[in-house]
């Protein structure tokens, strides 16, 4: 167990490359309980949420979810967040833990006087079971569990899994399918220990913080704190996709962004292979074949499905098309590294 | 968790099998544990460079974090087991054996005197797991 945000969070179970083979190869569950719930309620919940986030939330119908950033006026990155649109006057945001403090009182101020607002963190469980056995696990967990299969990717609703009411959405932090089961924390260990029986004959295994983010890293999906924070924008961070210049909502961060977008970005985060002997991590300096400091890495790490050490890190744009080769500064060692195309692993 | 008898060990998790002037040199089960799945043994000397015993021959790395590798005792590198390059989990599967990692040729008769046995190296992890 290590500490993390506050939480005693376990780092793994059974082994790292064990839970994270699991969820390729079969289902893992994960307690991802510590991530903080936002609800805002009342008339004008969407357009409050749709000022705080750079997607457009407004495209959203009742029981669809949608990945955003929220930025700063700098149009750099407070949070990535998913919102969740229950009904035109009822939304969940989910943010990460370690930006829950920041968030609450973000997204506090700014409902202030147009809606409700609710930490919802302290109540509620946050269970993921993912890998491509998640949906033979929920057909065994009775009610209407099984039917969770017709759920669309980003859609959520809610259901009765193991008799324990909860709200289920299609969606992950793996690269594989499956679900994220949002349910009051004190019947979230019922729920944990009933799925982990039922899905132990498929396979299914507990999967800690550890294989969370191998498998995130081999999707490519970003990990805040390290690929992304406040000094970090979207747009350089491969995050364009979420940052919607023409919604019809106003929105924090607009003018900046517009401009970042407008200008050449001086760096890109990338994704790159280390083909020399070495393992990027987070922090090591990036370095171009002459040895100068050009970026940094991100994050990094063996991955186990690829095979390969990885990593994602800030190049100069100039630097950034697939095959430049540079140096990763491991400790003093300079390790040959080449950029490659992401997400490292796609599920087929 | 298993520290066999006979060996020596270290407070970084070092062991010392002593044989003569010779002592070979691994990692310990629980330095295994803590690490989890290795991927990497990096061993920066190579045979004929002299050690200092506390000074770092290499690193080891696992799927979540790095470690030094420490010399237990001053001397000559004199073999270097080159299987860890293509098989870092042999430390996994066989942290006594097989992943052996360095063999130091000490001039002096006492150099490992001052290590643990496997009795202080238990009480050592003890103390320093809670």
């Amino acid at each position: 167990m290590v500490p993390f945000a506050g939480w005693e969070m376990p780092i793994q179970y059974t082994g790292i490359v064990d839970e994270h083979q699991a969820v390729r190869t079969a289902a893992g569950i994960f307690d991802v309980s510590h991530m903080g719930e936002l609800e805002l309620r009342g008339e004008h919940a969407a357009a409050v949420v749709d000022y705080l986030v750079t997607n457009d939330a407004s495209k959203l119908v009742d029981g669809q979810a949608m990945y955003t950033c929220a930025c700063n006026e700098k149009g750099t990155i407070l949070d990535d967040l998913i919102v969740y649109r229950a009904a035109q006057d009822r939304w969940l945001v989910v943010c990460n833990a370690s930006n829950r403090e920041k968030m609450v009182a973000h997204f506090a101020k700014a409902a202030k006087d147009h809606c409700e607002f609710f930490d919802r963190s302290d109540e509620t469980a946050l269970v993921a079971l993912q890998g491509p056995k998640a949906f033979d696990v929920l057909d065994k967990a009775g009610g209407d569990a099984a039917k969770l299969r017709e759920l669309k990717s980003f859609h959520f609703r809610d259901a009765v899994i193991c008799n324990v009411r909860c709200t289920v959405a299609r969606t992950g932090y793996t690269g594989e399918d499956g679900v994220e089961i949002f349910c009051p924390w004190n019947d979230a260990p019922a729920l944990w220990d009933q799925l982990l029986e039922l899905g132990a004959p498929l396979g299914l295994k507990p999967a800690g913080l550890g294989a969370r983010d191998t498998l995130r890293l081999e999707a490519r999906l970003s990990l805040y704190g390290n690929d992304i924070d406040e000094t970090t924008n979207p747009i350089e961070a491969g995050l364009g996709w979420v940052v919607k210049l023409d919604k019809a909502s106003p929105f924090i961060g607009k003018e900046a962004l517009a401009a970042i977008k407008a200008a050449p970005l001086p760096r890109k985060l990338v994704g790159f292979e280390v083909t020399g002997r070495g393992i990027a991590r987070h922090g090591y300096p990036l370095r171009d074949m002459d040895g100068k400091e050009v970026g940094v890495c991100t994050s990094g790490g063996p991955g186990p499905t690829v095979g390969k050490n990885i990593g994602l890190g800030y190049l100069p744009a100039e630097m950034t098309a697939v095959g430049t080769k540079f140096l990763v500064d491991c400790r003093g060692k300079n390790v040959e590294a080449v950029v490659v195309k992401t997400p490292f692993y796609k599920r087929s | 968790m298993e520290f066999p008898a006979g060996l020596k060990y270290t407070k970084d998790h070092e062991w010392a099998k002593v044989d003569g002037n010779r002592i070979t040199v691994g990692i310990t089960a629980f330095a295994v544990e803590q690490l989890g799945d290795i991927t990497l043994v990096n061993i920066d000397v190579k045979v004929g460079d002299e050690l200092t015993a506390g000074k770092a021959f290499g690193t080891i790395e696992s799927v979540k974090t790095l470690s030094d590798l420490f010399a237990p005792v001053s001397g000559k590198v004199v073999e270097v087991n080159k299987d860890l390059d293509g098989k870092p989990e042999l430390v996994n599967e066989d942290p006594y054996g097989k992943a052996w990692m360095i063999v130091i040729e000490t001039s002096d008769p006492n150099a490992a005197a001052q290590l643990l046995d496997e009795k202080s190296y238990a009480e050592h992890v003890q103390a320093s797991s809670h």
